[in-house]
């Protein structure tokens, strides 16, 4: 195998070692969690106790409101809750970091296929970081046209005065190259670079929904940035592609156009974020149930029919936009269609636990989680994906709630149950149990409670972007249960807390725990930590599936490595 | 123990870097058809769009695209040259690219040129088309002004790209590389500036010929 020699910068800073970028990945992913989370919070203030001084910070953050988060911060905040939640918090934590410390390690490689250009996507989203935060900075303050940035409301003519969206466009298009980066690099090292024997039908499934994710950002992330180019050029230059109407000087553009640019890709992001929780879920229940994960291939399948699926249904996005009733019911058919795989892939996680012989480590317990808020963000996706109902339901706390339940809930389980999964691998410690436990059961509570009720108000008229609800008469039954969301919300925030507390204390304090402490199949776990620059002693050759365990062969334990070949031979012949 | 397990693999010999190469290629020309689609929805969506040739050069631009193909068959040719060892030949051909490259960009800054000076026929020319009061074409005149420069220029940045990019290869071959190792990165180099010239074509046709 290949030595490397490493200075400090060329091993801690600009590192080529894949697992040094998934940390790198890692940290910023993290900090942006609790960045896009405070923001989070500051919004269910307005929303609970509107137009009410924030306590404590509000009269150091916003002195001339007298500590009152005024609408233009309001709509920043929302705005860039989003953004960053999405392609800053969820994208570099679960593609970025996951993405760059699993592919190479459980299919066997030393590195990614591009090691340099893994290295150039960390920097430039890096890059991208600061331009973001950089807006801030601005006079008018940051972006505040939503994370879709609509046109014209990101227009620069008839749209938000300052320069904060054309920022904002600049930080998307960056992050959008870095993707592109790491996306043609995962899938090259995934097509290449698998040890002998690790046929696709062996991968693990975390695997599996990585190497989708990144087909769906190879191939959706380019029409994004083309999209966030001809807006920049609208912003900067003067161009009239999404100006219309009198704002346009001469012959008009159309900002329809923008929308379904954005939806084209923008669903299929979503997908992007939740198909590695997929694969990690499908993997973590079957270790943690001792049992193989029941339908494998099905699931596999499964999960690569959504991804074919999810390029088509990008209209459900736009029923109210003056859509010909034909086509909204086309899209309403293959959004619905979707949930036909989807359950596939469900049935399999109950059929894994099934029988299985249960144990309750916290990873697990955010897996089951997953399976929990998944399945309430599903089913509730069905009344947005029905016409008729989503034409009321439209931009209401209802779709707020589902895609919290979706896309916050069981992403950032997941992402927990990955964490304290893999912590072992990536520092080497153990994350400490009874906290863990804690924190799942504290944030499942209160999580629940929250995204929940968003539902319950949005049902009831709340439109998902005012500034103060009490202002309408029919929202004001609302007032008490908005002001419950926010209690939990808190609760659900200082949770968080106990997390990072955990991570950092683990750090500092914790000694290096056993090599494989889960007991699981998969080839990460024969190295030892810390894992050398290069990965594998020797290239492992594969035998088994990531799900061996409980084989009624083996006598002195209830795992088979991926590459431990048995020596009872009876179940070859 | 079988030690002789090999993975099948769909791609057979390619490189890894070939293979890096062609999904970049894929993205580029998604993003490319995000673009060109984006510009035929606007088209559909406006009645004012001058008809073909009209405005546009239709026989100038046939002869950039033409120098376009003649510089993709030199860059087979040199890519010929580097299989037979051929070093003499390769640099000819590689130069005979670039200069294709660089005169195709020659000719799209004159025509841009053209277009941003203006002057009372291509006034007249516009007025002809349905705009008034414009006595030259920029990105600012109408949606389909911006169409057309956005298109192009983002096509004319990639053929910038390629002439920048065949230049370094004609750089190190001048040096002297192993040619038995560099002749992957040079047909890597090649199936960009074959797909620049592929694009070309529809660039072509959907701004200058419908």
């Amino acid at each position: 195998m290949k030595i490397h020699k490493d200075s400090f910068w060329s091993k801690h800073i600009f590192s080529e070692d894949h697992k040094t970028i998934g940390k790198q990945f890692f940290w910023l992913g993290l900090f942006f969690l609790f960045f896009g989370g405070a923001l989070a919070m500051l919004l269910r203030w307005q929303l609970g106790y509107p137009e009410q001084p924030v306590p404590i910070i509000g009269k150091w953050m916003w002195p001339d409101d007298g500590g009152i988060i005024n609408p233009d911060i309001f709509n920043q905040m929302f705005t860039m809750h989003g953004t960053i939640m999405i392609f800053w918090a969820i994208t570099p934590l679960l593609i970025g970091a996951f993405g760059n410390f699993l592919i190479p390690l459980q299919i066997g490689a030393p590195d990614m296929a591009f090691p340099k250009l893994n290295m150039i996507s960390f920097w430039t989203m890096f890059l991208a970081s600061l331009v973001l935060l950089s807006s801030y900075m601005l006079p008018l303050g940051t972006a505040s046209g939503g994370w879709t940035s609509y046109p014209p409301l990101s227009s620069p003519a008839g749209g938000i005065p300052g320069l904060g969206q054309t920022i904002w466009t600049i930080a998307l298009i960056l992050m959008g190259a870095a993707t592109m980066m790491g996306a043609i690099n995962y899938i090259t090292t995934v097509v290449r670079l698998r040890a002998p024997g690790m046929f696709y039908f062996k991968m693990p499934l975390s695997v599996w929904g990585l190497f989708l994710a990144s087909i769906l950002n190879a191939v959706f992330v380019p029409v994004i940035a083309a999209g966030l180019v001809m807006l920049l050029l609208d912003q900067t230059i003067g161009t009239e592609f999404f100006i219309a109407g009198r704002l346009a000087s001469g012959d008009p553009g159309d900002p329809l156009l923008f929308q379904h640019v954005f939806w084209i890709f923008g669903h299929p992001e979503v997908y992007i974020l939740i198909l590695p929780v997929w694969g990690i879920t499908s993997d973590l229940l079957s270790v943690f149930s001792r049992k193989p994960a029941y339908g494998y291939k099905v699931t596999a399948i499964a999960m690569s029919t959504v991804v074919a699926l999810s390029s088509l249904v990008w209209g459900h996005h736009m029923y109210t936009t003056g859509m010909s009733p034909l086509l909204g019911k086309s899209f309403m058919f293959l959004t619905l269609l979707i949930s036909i795989p989807s359950s596939m892939f469900f049935l399999n996680w109950l059929g894994t636990l099934w029988r299985g012989s249960i144990h309750f480590d916290t990873p697990m317990l955010f897996s089951m989680g997953v399976i929990w808020v998944f399945g309430l963000g599903g089913l509730t996706g069905l009344y947005n994906a029905t016409v008729t109902a989503d034409i009321y339901l439209h931009d209401t706390m209802f779709v707020v709630g589902h895609f919290h339940y979706t896309l916050a809930a069981s992403v950032m389980f997941g992402s927990f149950a990955a964490i304290y999964f893999w912590f072992p691998k990536m520092f080497g410690r153990a994350l400490d149990p009874f906290i863990g436990k804690v924190h799942f059961w504290g944030s499942f509570i209160t999580i629940n409670y929250v995204f929940f009720n968003m539902m319950v108000t949005g049902y009831a008229g709340q439109h998902r972007r005012i500034y103060n609800p009490t202002e309408y008469d029919f929202l004001k039954p609302l007032s008490g249960l908005n002001e419950w969301i926010t209690i939990f919300a808190f609760f659900l925030g200082i949770f968080q807390f106990l997390f990072l507390l955990n991570i950092l204390w683990t750090i500092s304090r914790s000694k290096i725990c056993e090599k494989n402490p889960w007991k699981a199949t998969t080839l990460e776990w024969t190295v030892n930590y810390p894992i050398p620059h290069g990965n594998f002693d020797e290239v492992p050759i594969i035998y088994y599936g990531p799900h061996e365990y409980s084989r009624p062969d083996i006598k002195d334990k209830d795992w088979l490595g991926q590459n431990e070949l048995m020596e009872v031979k009876k179940w070859q012949m | 123990m079988n030690h002789t397990i090999t993975n099948y693999d769909p791609f057979g010999n390619a490189s890894t870097g070939k293979l890096g190469m062609w999904l970049f290629l894929v993205m580029d020309a998604l993003t490319f058809a995000t673009i060109l689609s984006g510009g035929l929805y606007l088209r559909l969506r406006t009645d004012l769009w001058p008809n073909a040739g009209e405005i546009l050069n239709i026989p100038l631009t046939s002869f950039n695209t033409f120098l376009l193909i003649i510089s993709s068959f030199t860059m087979v040719l040199a890519l010929n040259s580097a299989r037979s060892k051929d070093i003499d030949n390769l640099k000819l051909f590689l130069s005979l690219t670039i200069l294709g490259g660089v005169t195709f960009l020659g000719i799209q800054v004159y025509e841009y040129g053209h277009f941003i000076v203006g002057g009372p026929a291509l006034e007249n020319a516009l007025l002809q088309a349905g705009f008034s009061g414009h006595s030259s074409l920029t990105w600012n005149t109408g949606v389909y002004g911006s169409t057309f420069y956005a298109t192009t220029s983002f096509h004319g940045l990639h053929v910038l790209t390629g002439v920048i990019y065949l230049s370094v290869i004609l750089f190190n071959v001048s040096k002297g590389v192993g040619l038995e190792a560099y002749y992957d990165r040079i047909e890597i180099a090649g199936l960009f500036w074959h797909f620049v010239d592929l694009v070309w074509i529809l660039v072509f046709t959907i701004i200058y010929l419908i």
